[in-house]
């Protein structure tokens, strides 16, 4: 079976269609979100939307730090995303309120384990950057593979025979084997605001049957969206983050 | 795991053990066929024995992950993959004949033959760097031929495919490779450069030239890092059949600084197919090594800033194109030779690396085919020569990144696209002719050449006013 997925898609609409559109048209069958839905960007509710009718029709959604700092207080947040944080909480509807507040820290899927952050404390958000913090996820958990975000940069890191984790920088259109023999750690690039100076929207498409990982980007109308968060009155930083990728 | 131990006769997943072929430190190989069929194929198994080099286990899976994913004929083509889960191994084709090996016994080899060899085994790492992969272990025993000539390269357990997580890199400490052969920045754990193949070709044709190894073969991290220090002794004391151009062209592979080595394997394959025209420096004049004052002041300085360091290997291959430029003599008029000579400067410019052939095509007619033969036809080519060489003065170019042939063909188009095919030559320049009654009655060269080349053509022109 081939899996999409996507990690922080932070209400930006426009990319995550773009994102579902290349994902459906490479034949992924299923669809998994792996948190921060919203914050930073100019459409929490229309993507919440979106995304809660997929998960209606068999989509895997997990929650991330910023789906949670959206529907319960939080002092753990830089300026910028604190103040997009509070205007998000002003521009989501009951409904998806109720859909944020009850999505699963984590979800355990065959061989696979989803996560947003670092699966040893998923609800610590610590950040997976490095070869020893990918260790340190790696031996929390048991799933042969472990899927995360939060970072906004693509990587994969794998074990060892003898535990010892080594580190990659996946590049687009590449099916990169993940060994059946090893356990890995793939950290998923940003739908919605990445940060390894490309502005285009990231995506992975997972194939169950060769064990394969492939990262897509695509790219949509940045500009736009880049506009609406300053029509929005959000933060500039965030509009200019968007532009450069960084 | 499962540690089903394998015999001739063991069938598994479809394919019939026969006998075993070689029993290595880190695998062993035997002949399979596949139920149903006579086509001679290797399986490859890991040793996994309990307190074995862990590497063993790691090279055998970086095996699995690079094979499916090469093409060619320089490269055994892979069969099947079996996972650890019931027994490991790697199926595929087995390459008739035997590796470089057995010619140890008869060293050293006549130096035109070192060259044929290393023009093949070019070929092989051209394919192979184009494909993204490092192989890290270029030696005898790695190479193979074909019945129909082409060198194949076997055992990709140390090498690294650059789009590819490098399991290798991950804990050992002490570098992977096979001493005598491994570059200076392998030595330090740099293993993303495609020049370091070039360094162990480098010590192959030394080898094979002289008889002896250029840094022996040492068994401790001391000795191997020596190379990267001390220089060997120049191959045309130990062998003075070498030819200069030879001897510039093994010490430019075995430069320590991979800057300085060929940029890429298809320039130095370029060179070994020309050695005419390889520029020789102080290296092919070189009689001795290094002073001994010159040696210690290079021991004394810290080792990595001896090497090269490479870019990351996200950043992409360096652009080393080879480029061919058409130069009509005859015909070209001066607007579109200036054209002509913008746009091969730009290209230039754009890639430092790249190696510049201009070409003539010297039209025979079919009546003097052999004219060229006799001395009014060698003193033409001659002539042919200093108008390409006063052509591509105005590129400003150094020596050695120029070089200049007069083809002698009947067809012109047919000719440039020959010497392209031979020449692995990665760009075309040519210049449109007018459009006279010469084109309309001969038909295009530009043309054909754009329709029909193995590689990207520029065809250029002066712009025209508007009418």
């Amino acid at each position: 079976m081939r899996l999409a997925l996507l990690s922080d898609i932070h209400a930006n609409l426009p990319a995550l269609e773009a994102c579902l559109a290349a994902a459906r048209e490479a034949g992924a069958e299923r669809f998994v979100f792996l948190g921060d839905l919203v914050g930073y960007g100019p459409d929490p509710e229309a993507v919440v939307e979106r995304i809660s009718k997929l998960a209606a029709s068999g989509a895997i959604v997990l929650r991330g730090n910023h789906d949670e700092a959206a529907v319960a207080p939080t002092n753990r947040m830089n300026a910028a995303a604190r103040e997009a944080i509070l205007w998000t909480r002003d521009h989501l509807s009951e409904d998806a309120r109720i859909f944020l507040a009850q999505l699963p820290l984590s979800v355990a899927d065959d061989d696979r384990l989803y996560v947003h952050a670092d699966a040893s404390q998923p609800s610590a958000w610590n950040y997976v950057t490095s070869p020893l913090e990918a260790q340190i996820s790696l031996s929390a958990c048991s799933a042969r593979i472990t899927f995360c975000g939060h970072v906004h940069v693509p990587a994969i890191y794998t074990l060892s025979p003898q535990g010892h984790a080594v580190g990659h920088s996946p590049g687009p259109n590449i099916a990169i084997p993940l060994l059946a023999n090893r356990r890995w750690l793939a950290v998923l690039g940003a739908v919605g605001q990445p940060r390894d100076g490309d502005p285009a929207a990231a995506f992975s498409l997972f194939d169950t049957a060769t064990s394969e990982l492939t990262l897509r980007r695509v790219p949509y109308d940045v500009e736009s969206v880049a506009a609406r968060v300053r029509a929005c009155g959000l933060p500039e930083s965030l509009a200019a983050r968007l532009l450069k990728g960084r | 795991m499962v540690k089903a131990h394998l015999q001739t006769g063991t069938v598994i997943d479809g394919f019939v053990v026969g006998e075993l072929l070689h029993k290595g430190g880190m695998a062993r190989l035997w002949k399979v066929t596949r139920q149903g069929a006579d086509e001679p194929l290797l399986m490859k198994v890991p040793v996994l024995q309990e307190g074995e080099d862990p590497a063993a286990i790691v090279s055998f899976e970086m095996e699995q992950m690079i094979l499916p994913r090469l093409k060619g004929p320089h490269v055994p083509r892979f069969v099947a993959n079996g996972g650890f889960d019931r027994q490991p191994y790697v199926v595929m084709e087995q390459i008739a004949g035997t590796s470089l090996l057995p010619m140890l016994e008869s060293l050293p080899r006549k130096p035109e033959e070192v060259a044929g060899l290393a023009e093949k085994i070019a070929v092989a790492l051209d394919s192979l760097h184009g494909q993204r992969v490092v192989h890290l272990d270029i030696k005898p025993s790695n190479i193979m031929f074909r019945p129909s000539g082409e060198a194949v390269i076997i055992d990709y357990g140390l090498s690294r495919h650059l789009d590819l997580p490098d399991l290798m890199a991950e804990e050992f400490r002490l570098p992977y490779g096979t001493a005598p052969y491994m570059a200076p920045e392998q030595v330090l754990g740099i293993r993303h450069d495609t020049r370091s193949d070039l360094f162990a070709l480098g010590v192959l044709m030394y080898f094979f030239a002289t008889g002896e190894r250029p840094f022996g073969d040492p068994q401790r991290l001391k000795g191997l890092q020596r190379r990267i220090w001390d220089d060997p002794q120049p191959p045309r004391l130990l062998n003075p059949a070498i030819h200069l151009w030879l001897q510039e062209i093994i010490l430019r592979c075995l430069e320590v600084n991979a800057a300085r080595r060929y940029p890429s394997a298809s320039q130095l394959r370029f060179d070994l197919l020309h050695p005419s025209q390889v520029t020789l420096t102080k290296r092919a004049h070189k009689e001795r090594r290094d002073s001994f004052f010159e040696r210690l002041r290079r021991k004394s300085e810290p080792l990595r800033s001896l090497v090269d360091h490479p870019p990351s290997p996200a950043a992409g291959l360096a652009q080393a194109p080879i480029v061919a430029i058409a130069i009509d003599l005859d015909n070209l008029p001066e607007d579109v030779s200036a054209a002509l000579r913008q746009t091969a400067q730009r290209i230039i410019e754009r890639t430092p690396e790249s190696r510049i052939a201009c070409l003539n095509v010297q039209k025979l007619s079919r009546i003097t085919i052999d004219q060229s033969l006799d001395e009014e036809g060698h003193s033409r080519h001659v002539q042919r020569i200093v108008k390409l060489q006063h052509w591509a003065r105005g590129l400003g170019l150094a020596e050695s990144r120029l070089s200049f042939h007069v083809l002698e063909a009947l067809d012109p188009a047919e000719a440039i696209l020959d010497y392209a095919r031979a020449n692995t030559v990665d760009h075309i320049l040519i210049g449109a002719r007018d459009n006279s009654a010469m084109r309309k009655f001969l038909g295009s060269v530009s043309g054909r050449v754009a329709a029909e080349a193995p590689c990207t053509v520029t065809v250029a022109r002066s712009r025209k006013p508007q009418l």
